[in-house]
């Protein structure tokens, strides 16, 4: 790590930083150790206190916390609220932070308890319905994607580090998915939620011809009501609809109404 | 104008003597769900890549000359300062192989804009100076309404436009460069058969148009119906996804980024083409968005293509390729559209 850090002669705070994991699969972490190209400018930017994923040392005097995963125990919450006393910024990092991601689909069974003894068998844990960060702390920033875009990442960090504003693309993918020049898949036979999910992706999936299941969550006043129509035109069920918008967590209150207009699937358990 | 006709096989041999060139033609991109094959704009390496029986490309060609995205400039910092770079982004010129009238009609618009203006844009104008075009006759389809636009033939913005006369190519000539190239072939001056037989095809293709528009008096009436419920009951279909801006040959609307790189020492300038749909398009400084909703967007941007264009320079912004109507998931096509604010559907 180098001296001072300065652009255009202005001298700059090089923030401390810590990485925590919720219930996650870490994958959004690894995404940021994975780019090695620009590894040492990114260790550079920040100085990193803790990060599990990275390295054994742990601080608790970091000025930014980037917090991946859900909250699923109640053990999580205390960590949660630590975290937050800690940080004067929160980062919500990646779609299970921000929306409760994967792990939010056991939300619409019923029987939670049903679902520990399928998953675990004899061998249960603590654990209950799945929160996103934000149901327990604040957020100051969220950034979306399962897993996360590195460079969206490292962009967003410079951003904070010089003090400018950070933005998000308001718009849907199928605006990068056109710009990549995509045959749309829904001419292919495809379904895909690119028209309502938020972009920033660089309509990764769509350009490797895979329909967006929607992780970034909605874009700003995504048309829900024509997707729907749409999914039914290109004749798509609204169970395929819904596997979609379900997965992570993103368009669950959509999904509720979706699912109470389909009565094949159980109702989604009311939160306490 | 100077006519000159050849035999088909001819054209292969013009295309090896452009081949020393990047050549930009009609490629086969597979097939959509029903099996009708798709087609776009793509570099070729080969004659028999090039699919000159095409149907309309997906994309417009504009990309060749106005990317989605674009570096205008770089900075590298010093320790008391910094350099910028410009790039146009020009390399080598680009030969355009069996063009469409529309999109040759479309690039003509965009001179108007980005090459006649007051301040030309250089990047435009770099590579639209280094475009070689041959343009080819085409048939209407479905979703065609050039005819409407007055852009179903093209008078100029072209070097050579073929139109297809069975076992030879018809030839207009407008370049010099085009005359030249020409000589290296086997032509011939077309024959009073030539000519009647070329009257034939293209009053055959007037008559092939299933879509149309009603232009008369439409700047007019747009102002009159600009409170009409027409553009709410668009505005709930619309996805605002920026769809029918991106595949539109004359769209050219962009919002420009600036980013300073992870090691704080190179920085950047970027253009991305926007789309007047998207939600932020008229968001301003503050926070204050002029075009909250979806129908206000939809409606300015029929009012920039029929009526503000059309006031400023006596033709509108679309040739009527119907590529917005034919990529649109919610089916919102400009004859539907204007009809409804006419009052006629």
């Amino acid at each position: 790590m180098s001296g001072q850090l300065s652009y255009l002669g202005i001298p700059l705070v090089r923030p401390k930083v810590g990485f925590f994991e919720l219930s996650s699969c870490e994958g959004c972490q690894l995404q940021l150790l994975n780019n090695e190209a620009t590894l040492l400018d990114f260790l550079n930017l920040v100085e990193i206190v803790n990060f599990r994923e990275g390295m054994s040392e742990r601080a608790d005097t970091y000025d930014i916390a980037f917090v991946e995963g859900s909250v699923t125990r109640k053990d999580e919450i205390t960590r949660l609220t630590e975290i937050r006393k800690h940080a004067k910024i929160l980062v919500a990092l990646g779609s299970c932070a921000c929306f409760g991601g994967v792990n939010q689909l056991k939300n619409r069974f019923r029987d939670l308890d049903w679902v520990k003894k399928e998953v675990y068998g004899d061998f249960p844990i603590e654990t209950m319905e799945v929160h996103p960060l934000a149901d327990f702390v604040q957020v100051d920033l969220e950034i979306f994607g399962c897993p996360i875009k590195k460079e969206e990442v490292e962009r967003i960090v410079t951003d904070l580090v010089v003090g400018k504003t950070v933005r998000h693309p308001e718009y849907p993918v199928c605006m990068e998915c056109k710009a990549n020049e995509n045959i749309c898949l829904f001419e292919l036979g495809e379904p895909c939620l690119g028209p309502v999910t938020r972009a920033g992706c660089d309509a990764w999936c769509t350009s490797n011809r895979r329909g967006c299941w929607g992780c970034r969550g909605p874009a700003e006043g995504a048309n829900l009501n024509q997707m729907k129509e749409i999914m039914h035109i290109y004749g798509f069920s609204n169970e395929i609809l819904l596997d979609r918008l379900e997965c992570f967590g993103g368009f669950a209150s959509f999904a509720d109404t979706v699912r109470s207009q389909n009565k094949k699937t159980p109702a989604r358990k009311k939160k306490s | 104008m100077i006519f000159k006709v050849f035999k088909k096989q001819e054209l292969a041999r013009l295309y090896e003597l452009l081949a020393v060139n990047i050549i930009v033609g009609p490629v086969n991109r597979g097939n959509d769900r029903n099996s009708n094959p798709l087609y776009d704009f793509d570099v070729v390496y080969d004659f028999d890549e090039l699919a000159l029986d095409y149907t309309q490309t997906m994309h417009s060609p504009k990309r060749f000359v106005l990317p989605y995205q674009e570096t205008l400039s770089s900075f590298v910092m010093t320790h008391d300062g910094w350099e910028k770079h410009v790039d146009l982004n020009v390399y080598k010129p680009l030969v355009f192989f069996g063009m469409h009238a529309c999109d040759i009609n479309a690039l003509n618009k965009l001179d108007l804009v980005l090459a006649q203006s007051t301040y030309p844009n250089p990047y435009y104008m770099g590579k639209r100076k280094n475009l070689f075009i041959i343009g080819l006759d085409c048939d209407p389809e479905p979703q065609c309404f050039c005819r409407s636009m007055g852009t179903d033939s093209a008078v100029h913005g072209f070097d050579l436009f073929l139109t297809d006369l069975g076992n030879k190519y018809f030839v207009e000539i407008l370049s010099a460069t085009a005359f030249d190239l020409l000589s290296q072939i086997s032509c011939k001056d077309p024959s009073a058969k030539d000519h009647a037989l070329y009257k034939q095809i293209t009053g055959k293709k007037s008559k092939g148009y299933t879509a149309a528009v009603e232009t008369s008096d439409l700047t007019k009436i747009l102002d009159l119906e600009f409170e009409s419920k027409a553009w709410d009951y668009w505005g709930d279909k619309c996805l605002s996804c920026g769809t029918c801006a991106n595949v539109c040959p004359t769209c050219y609307c962009y919002g420009v980024d600036e980013h300073i790189d992870l090691d704080l020492k190179h920085a950047g300038k970027t253009k991305s083409l926007h789309s007047c749909n998207l939600i932020d398009f008229a968001k301003v400084a503050g926070g204050h968005n002029f075009r909250p909703t979806s129908a206000s967007r939809l409606k300015y941007r029929y009012y920039h293509k029929h009526r503000g264009f059309v006031e400023a320079f006596e033709e509108p912004l679309c040739v009527g390729c119907g590529r917005c109507g034919a990529a649109c998931l919610a089916d919102i096509t400009p004859p539907a559209v204007i009809a409804s604010v006419r009052g006629e559907e």
